[in-house]
């Protein structure tokens, strides 16, 4: 009963869901105080059917209910309990669950996180909410219904995909969702404010902690799957320019353009257009996503499910909510530039530099990612235009927000002169110069590229810390502002990452050996010993489990254990990578394949990758930032004026309704 | 109307997106005005022994495939088990064009997923790719014993187009249906 139970829960989730979306916005047409006051209740309605629904299927698979085709496709009664959890959301149906889930999670936390906001707005944002949550659910239960039966049911299930029992991949997918759905609020926020009519700051202020918020999920989760990727695809890379990690890369780089101009708009009034079309566009890059991962148009590494039918509706989708939102934007948008003037040299110069960069960007991974579609439009066939492509056009744009980062914290808004903030740049300059010098004369062999990158990366942390002493020194009591702690923090990780990076992409050592066991490879300093493989047997797998001995001069360093597991459900061999993670250099073995009948001699690859962990450590220093942003009380202290009118801007929700 | 832009914009997009979908499993043949041509000439190294220079002439003699593809494109990645069956089945000897790679990452590639290929050229700058009309990988031609392209199939290859279209043009060579070049 489980499974129709679930359909039931979903389908009363869908009926909250348009009572939320279109009752609401009727009363705030008509300024209809009781119709607005049910978007709230709507929304808990909402998120209690879709939790059941949610907590039937999770059951299901604890469970190992065969007979619901979900579970048997992706599940296995040798299935160790916490993956058949994370199953849930293995593949398209329960990720697609998840995401309503989320979804209504957010709605939930918007709804109680709103009450001192102007009646109308909040009803409005909740609202468009809703009608984001009723493409999800109906998507849901139309094309992907998690709860179909499968009768007569099989005995067992096909197990899920080896690549997935992974604990990386227990939280990667919900942190990145938690940002993808989380930008669905800053979208809201957006299409309420056009709505109104009356676009003032009010609205980005009120907006700005759940960007932030959602920003850093986003984060960790995109560093959650480049560290899983490094690990466990067992070639020793972290980020490979893939479609489906473009998906999650371009709403990012749209969501951190839209924070910085969120920030020009609270402080000095402009960049309104900016603001509101960042936002859009970060939601949508969020479903266009989906679409491009979901649909099958685009070939991929990750391809786990894809089906044309299902890109149909979410592009009918992405039609409806972006399109719908661009009309609005166009129609609403403010027709006159507010709020203050600034001069050339201005923290208002810079932040607009930062969303000129960011957006290129964006544009430029959209358009390699999309590149392959427009060649088949052509009729050309399906191609790829790959890391040379991305990698190059990447640097190209990156390299100058680098440069320009440290100057925006110490510029003033509204007029500034260059003279005055290049004294403060002083010492990060020199820590900078003198970073690159280290760098040329310990490891000349890093290139321009790497030392370049260093210094870059140097100059960052550098520039933010004197910024931060700064502005400790003087404030009384030894306070940073929340905010600017997190700003600092945040642009610190940026440091931390590039000089990760220029390390990690320069100075990496590998090779690729056939090793009998007793025998010695030397790599950067480390003597790798292989002592040869023994048969291990896991909970579902059975695996070639190699032992190496690495030595750096008489001392020990590390034991490694590098396994090729062969899955008995599916019968995939999978490579377990081992790694001796350090702060400095991880040392990175994977087994290739057995080269004689006995098993005794196997290729190998081995890698040496020196400040990999930066990379990882940076972004989690950049999310640190976001999550700190997001909990200033500044942004708990409402202004009450501007409260939007109650009543009679009739034009305004026409369009929508 | 500037302000109509990003709707504008994103209009197009959208019906990129509907083309795309649209042809998600279309076939994938394209005519190429070098089918039934001389194929250009060139003359490339092998992968493994860069020192060794394999040219168009040295390949005469025998039909073969040319697999284009390079260790940076997913969909290789995906016709991959494909180009083995062919290599390990199929009638003709299966050759890899190695398109704007570098060879050590296309080495591991090979190591990692097992080198199906009879003899692999490194194209390095593209150069020879270019004369062959390819505009990315993977792409694969069916080259006939007096060196002509005989068909060019774009994008990676599937089951059903190996049963369905590369097969039965293979076939055709062997019954001496040849066009006038």
């Amino acid at each position: 009963m489980t499974a129709e139970l679930g359909q039931i829960a979903l389908i009363l989730a869908l009926i909250f869901a348009l009572v939320q979306a279109f009752v609401p916005l009727w009363g705030a047409w008509r300024g209809q105080e009781n119709m607005m006051a049910i978007a709230r209740p709507a929304a808990f309605g909402q998120f209690c059917f879709v939790a059941f629904a949610f907590a039937l299927l999770t059951s299901a698979f604890v469970n190992q209910d065969f007979s619901v085709e979900y579970v048997a496709r992706n599940s296995n009664s040798l299935l160790p309990l916490v993956y058949r959890i994370s199953a849930v959301w293995g593949a398209h149906e329960g990720s697609l669950l998840l995401w309503a889930l989320i979804l209504s999670g957010w709605t939930l936390a918007v709804a109680a996180g709103s009450r001192h906001l102007p009646q109308t707005f909040a009803a409005r944002v909740l609202a468009v909410m809703g009608i984001i949550s009723i493409g999800f659910l109906l998507f849901s239960l139309l094309t992907s219904n998690p709860f179909s039966r499968l009768l007569p049911s099989p005995v067992d299930g096909n197990d899920l995909n080896p690549l997935l029992q992974d604990p990386g991949l227990i939280i990667h997918p919900p942190m990145l969702y938690m940002g993808y759905v989380g930008f669905s609020v800053a979208f809201a926020f957006s299409v309420a404010a056009l709505l109104s009519g009356k676009i003032d700051r009010d609205w980005v202020r009120w907006c700005r902690p759940w960007t932030h918020l959602a920003w850093a999920f986003l984060t960790v989760g995109i560093a959650l799957g480049s560290w899983w990727a490094y690990y466990e695809l067992g070639w020793g890379g972290w980020w490979f320019w893939d479609p489906v990690e473009n998906a999650s890369f371009l709403p990012w780089l749209a969501g951190t353009a839209l924070i910085h101009s969120q920030a020009v708009t609270d402080k000095r009034g402009t960049f309104q257009g900016w603001t509101l079309l960042l936002a859009i566009c970060a939601f949508s890059l969020s479903l266009l996503g989906t679409f491009l991962v979901r649909s099958g148009v685009l070939t991929s590494v990750h391809a786990f499910a894809s089906d044309p039918t299902r890109g149909l509706f979410i592009l009918a989708f992405l039609g409806l909510v972006t399109g719908g939102a661009l009309l609005l934007y166009a129609l609403r948008a403010p027709k006159t530039v507010t709020g203050g003037q600034f001069a050339g040299w201005s923290r208002e110069t810079l932040l607009l530099i930062n969303n000129l960069f960011l957006t290129v960007a964006a544009a430029m991974v959209l358009i390699g990612t999309l590149y392959p579609l427009l060649i088949d439009a052509l009729g050309r066939g399906k191609i790829s235009v790959g890391a040379p492509y991305f990698g190059l056009m990447f640097i190209m744009l990156t390299a100058p927000l680098v440069l320009v980062m440290p100057f925006g914290p110490f510029t003033r808004w509204k007029q500034d002169g260059l003279r005055r903030v290049l004294t403060r740049l002083g010492l990060p300059l020199l820590a900078a110069l003198s970073a690159g010098g280290i760098t040329a004369i310990a490891a000349p062999e890093s290139g321009l590229r790497g030392i370049a990158g260093v210094a870059g990366g140097v100059w960052l942390i550098a520039g933010s810390l004197v910024y931060a002493f700064g502005r400790i020194a003087r404030q009384r009591g030894w306070q940073l502002p929340r905010g600017e702690l997190a700003m600092s923090l945040a642009h610190i990780g940026v440091g931390v990452f590039v000089i990760g990076v220029s390390m990690t992409e320069t100075i990496s050592t590998e090779k690729h050996l056939a090793m009998n066991p007793g025998d010695q490879a030397d790599i950067a300093g480390y003597a790798f010993e292989f002592r040869g493989t023994e048969v291990l047997r896991g909970p579902n797998w059975v695996a070639d489990q190699g032992h190496f001995i690495v030595r750096s001069g008489e001392r020990i360093v590390a034991q490694l254990y590098p396994q090729k597991r062969h899955y008995r459900a599916g019968g995939d061999i999978m490579t377990e990578s081992a790694i001796d993670p350090g702060i400095t250099r991880d040392l990175y073995i994977s087994l290739g394949e057995p080269l004689d009948d006995q098993g005794r001699r196997w290729a190998v690859r081995i890698y040496h990758k020196p400040f990999v962990r930066w990379i990882w450590l940076g972004a989690l220093l950049i999310a640190f930032g976001g999550l700190l942003a997001a909990t200033d009380r500044r942004y708990r202290r409402y202004r009450r004026t501007g409260a939007v009118d109650a009543v009679s801007d009739d034009g305004t929700a026409r369009s929508l309704a | 109307m500037k302000r109509f832009f990003p709707l504008l914009s994103f209009a197009g997009l959208a019906v990129l997106l509907f083309f795309g979908l649209g042809n998600a499993d279309r076939k994938q043949i394209v005519p190429s005005p070098l089918i039934d041509r001389q194929a250009p000439a060139f003359q490339l190294p092998v992968l493994d022994q860069p020192e060794r220079l394999i040219s168009r002439d040295e390949l005469l003699g025998q039909a073969y495939l040319l697999n284009v593809w390079a260790s940076w494109c997913p969909p290789c990645r995906l016709e991959h088990n494909i180009v083995t069956q062919l290599a390990i089945d199929g009638p003709l000897p299966v050759y890899g064009l190695n398109y704007k790679d570098e060879p050590d990452d296309a080495q591991r590639w090979l190591q990692t997923l097992g080198n199906p290929y009879a003899l692999i050229l490194a194209d390095r700058t593209g150069r020879t790719s270019i004369d062959f009309g390819v505009y990315g990988a993977p792409e694969t031609f069916l080259i006939d014993a007096a060196g002509h392209i005989r068909y060019k199939f774009v994008g990676p290859l599937t089951a059903e187009t190996v049963e369905h279209e590369l097969l039965p043009a293979i076939a055709a060579l062997d019954t001496g249906q040849r066009g006038s070049p």
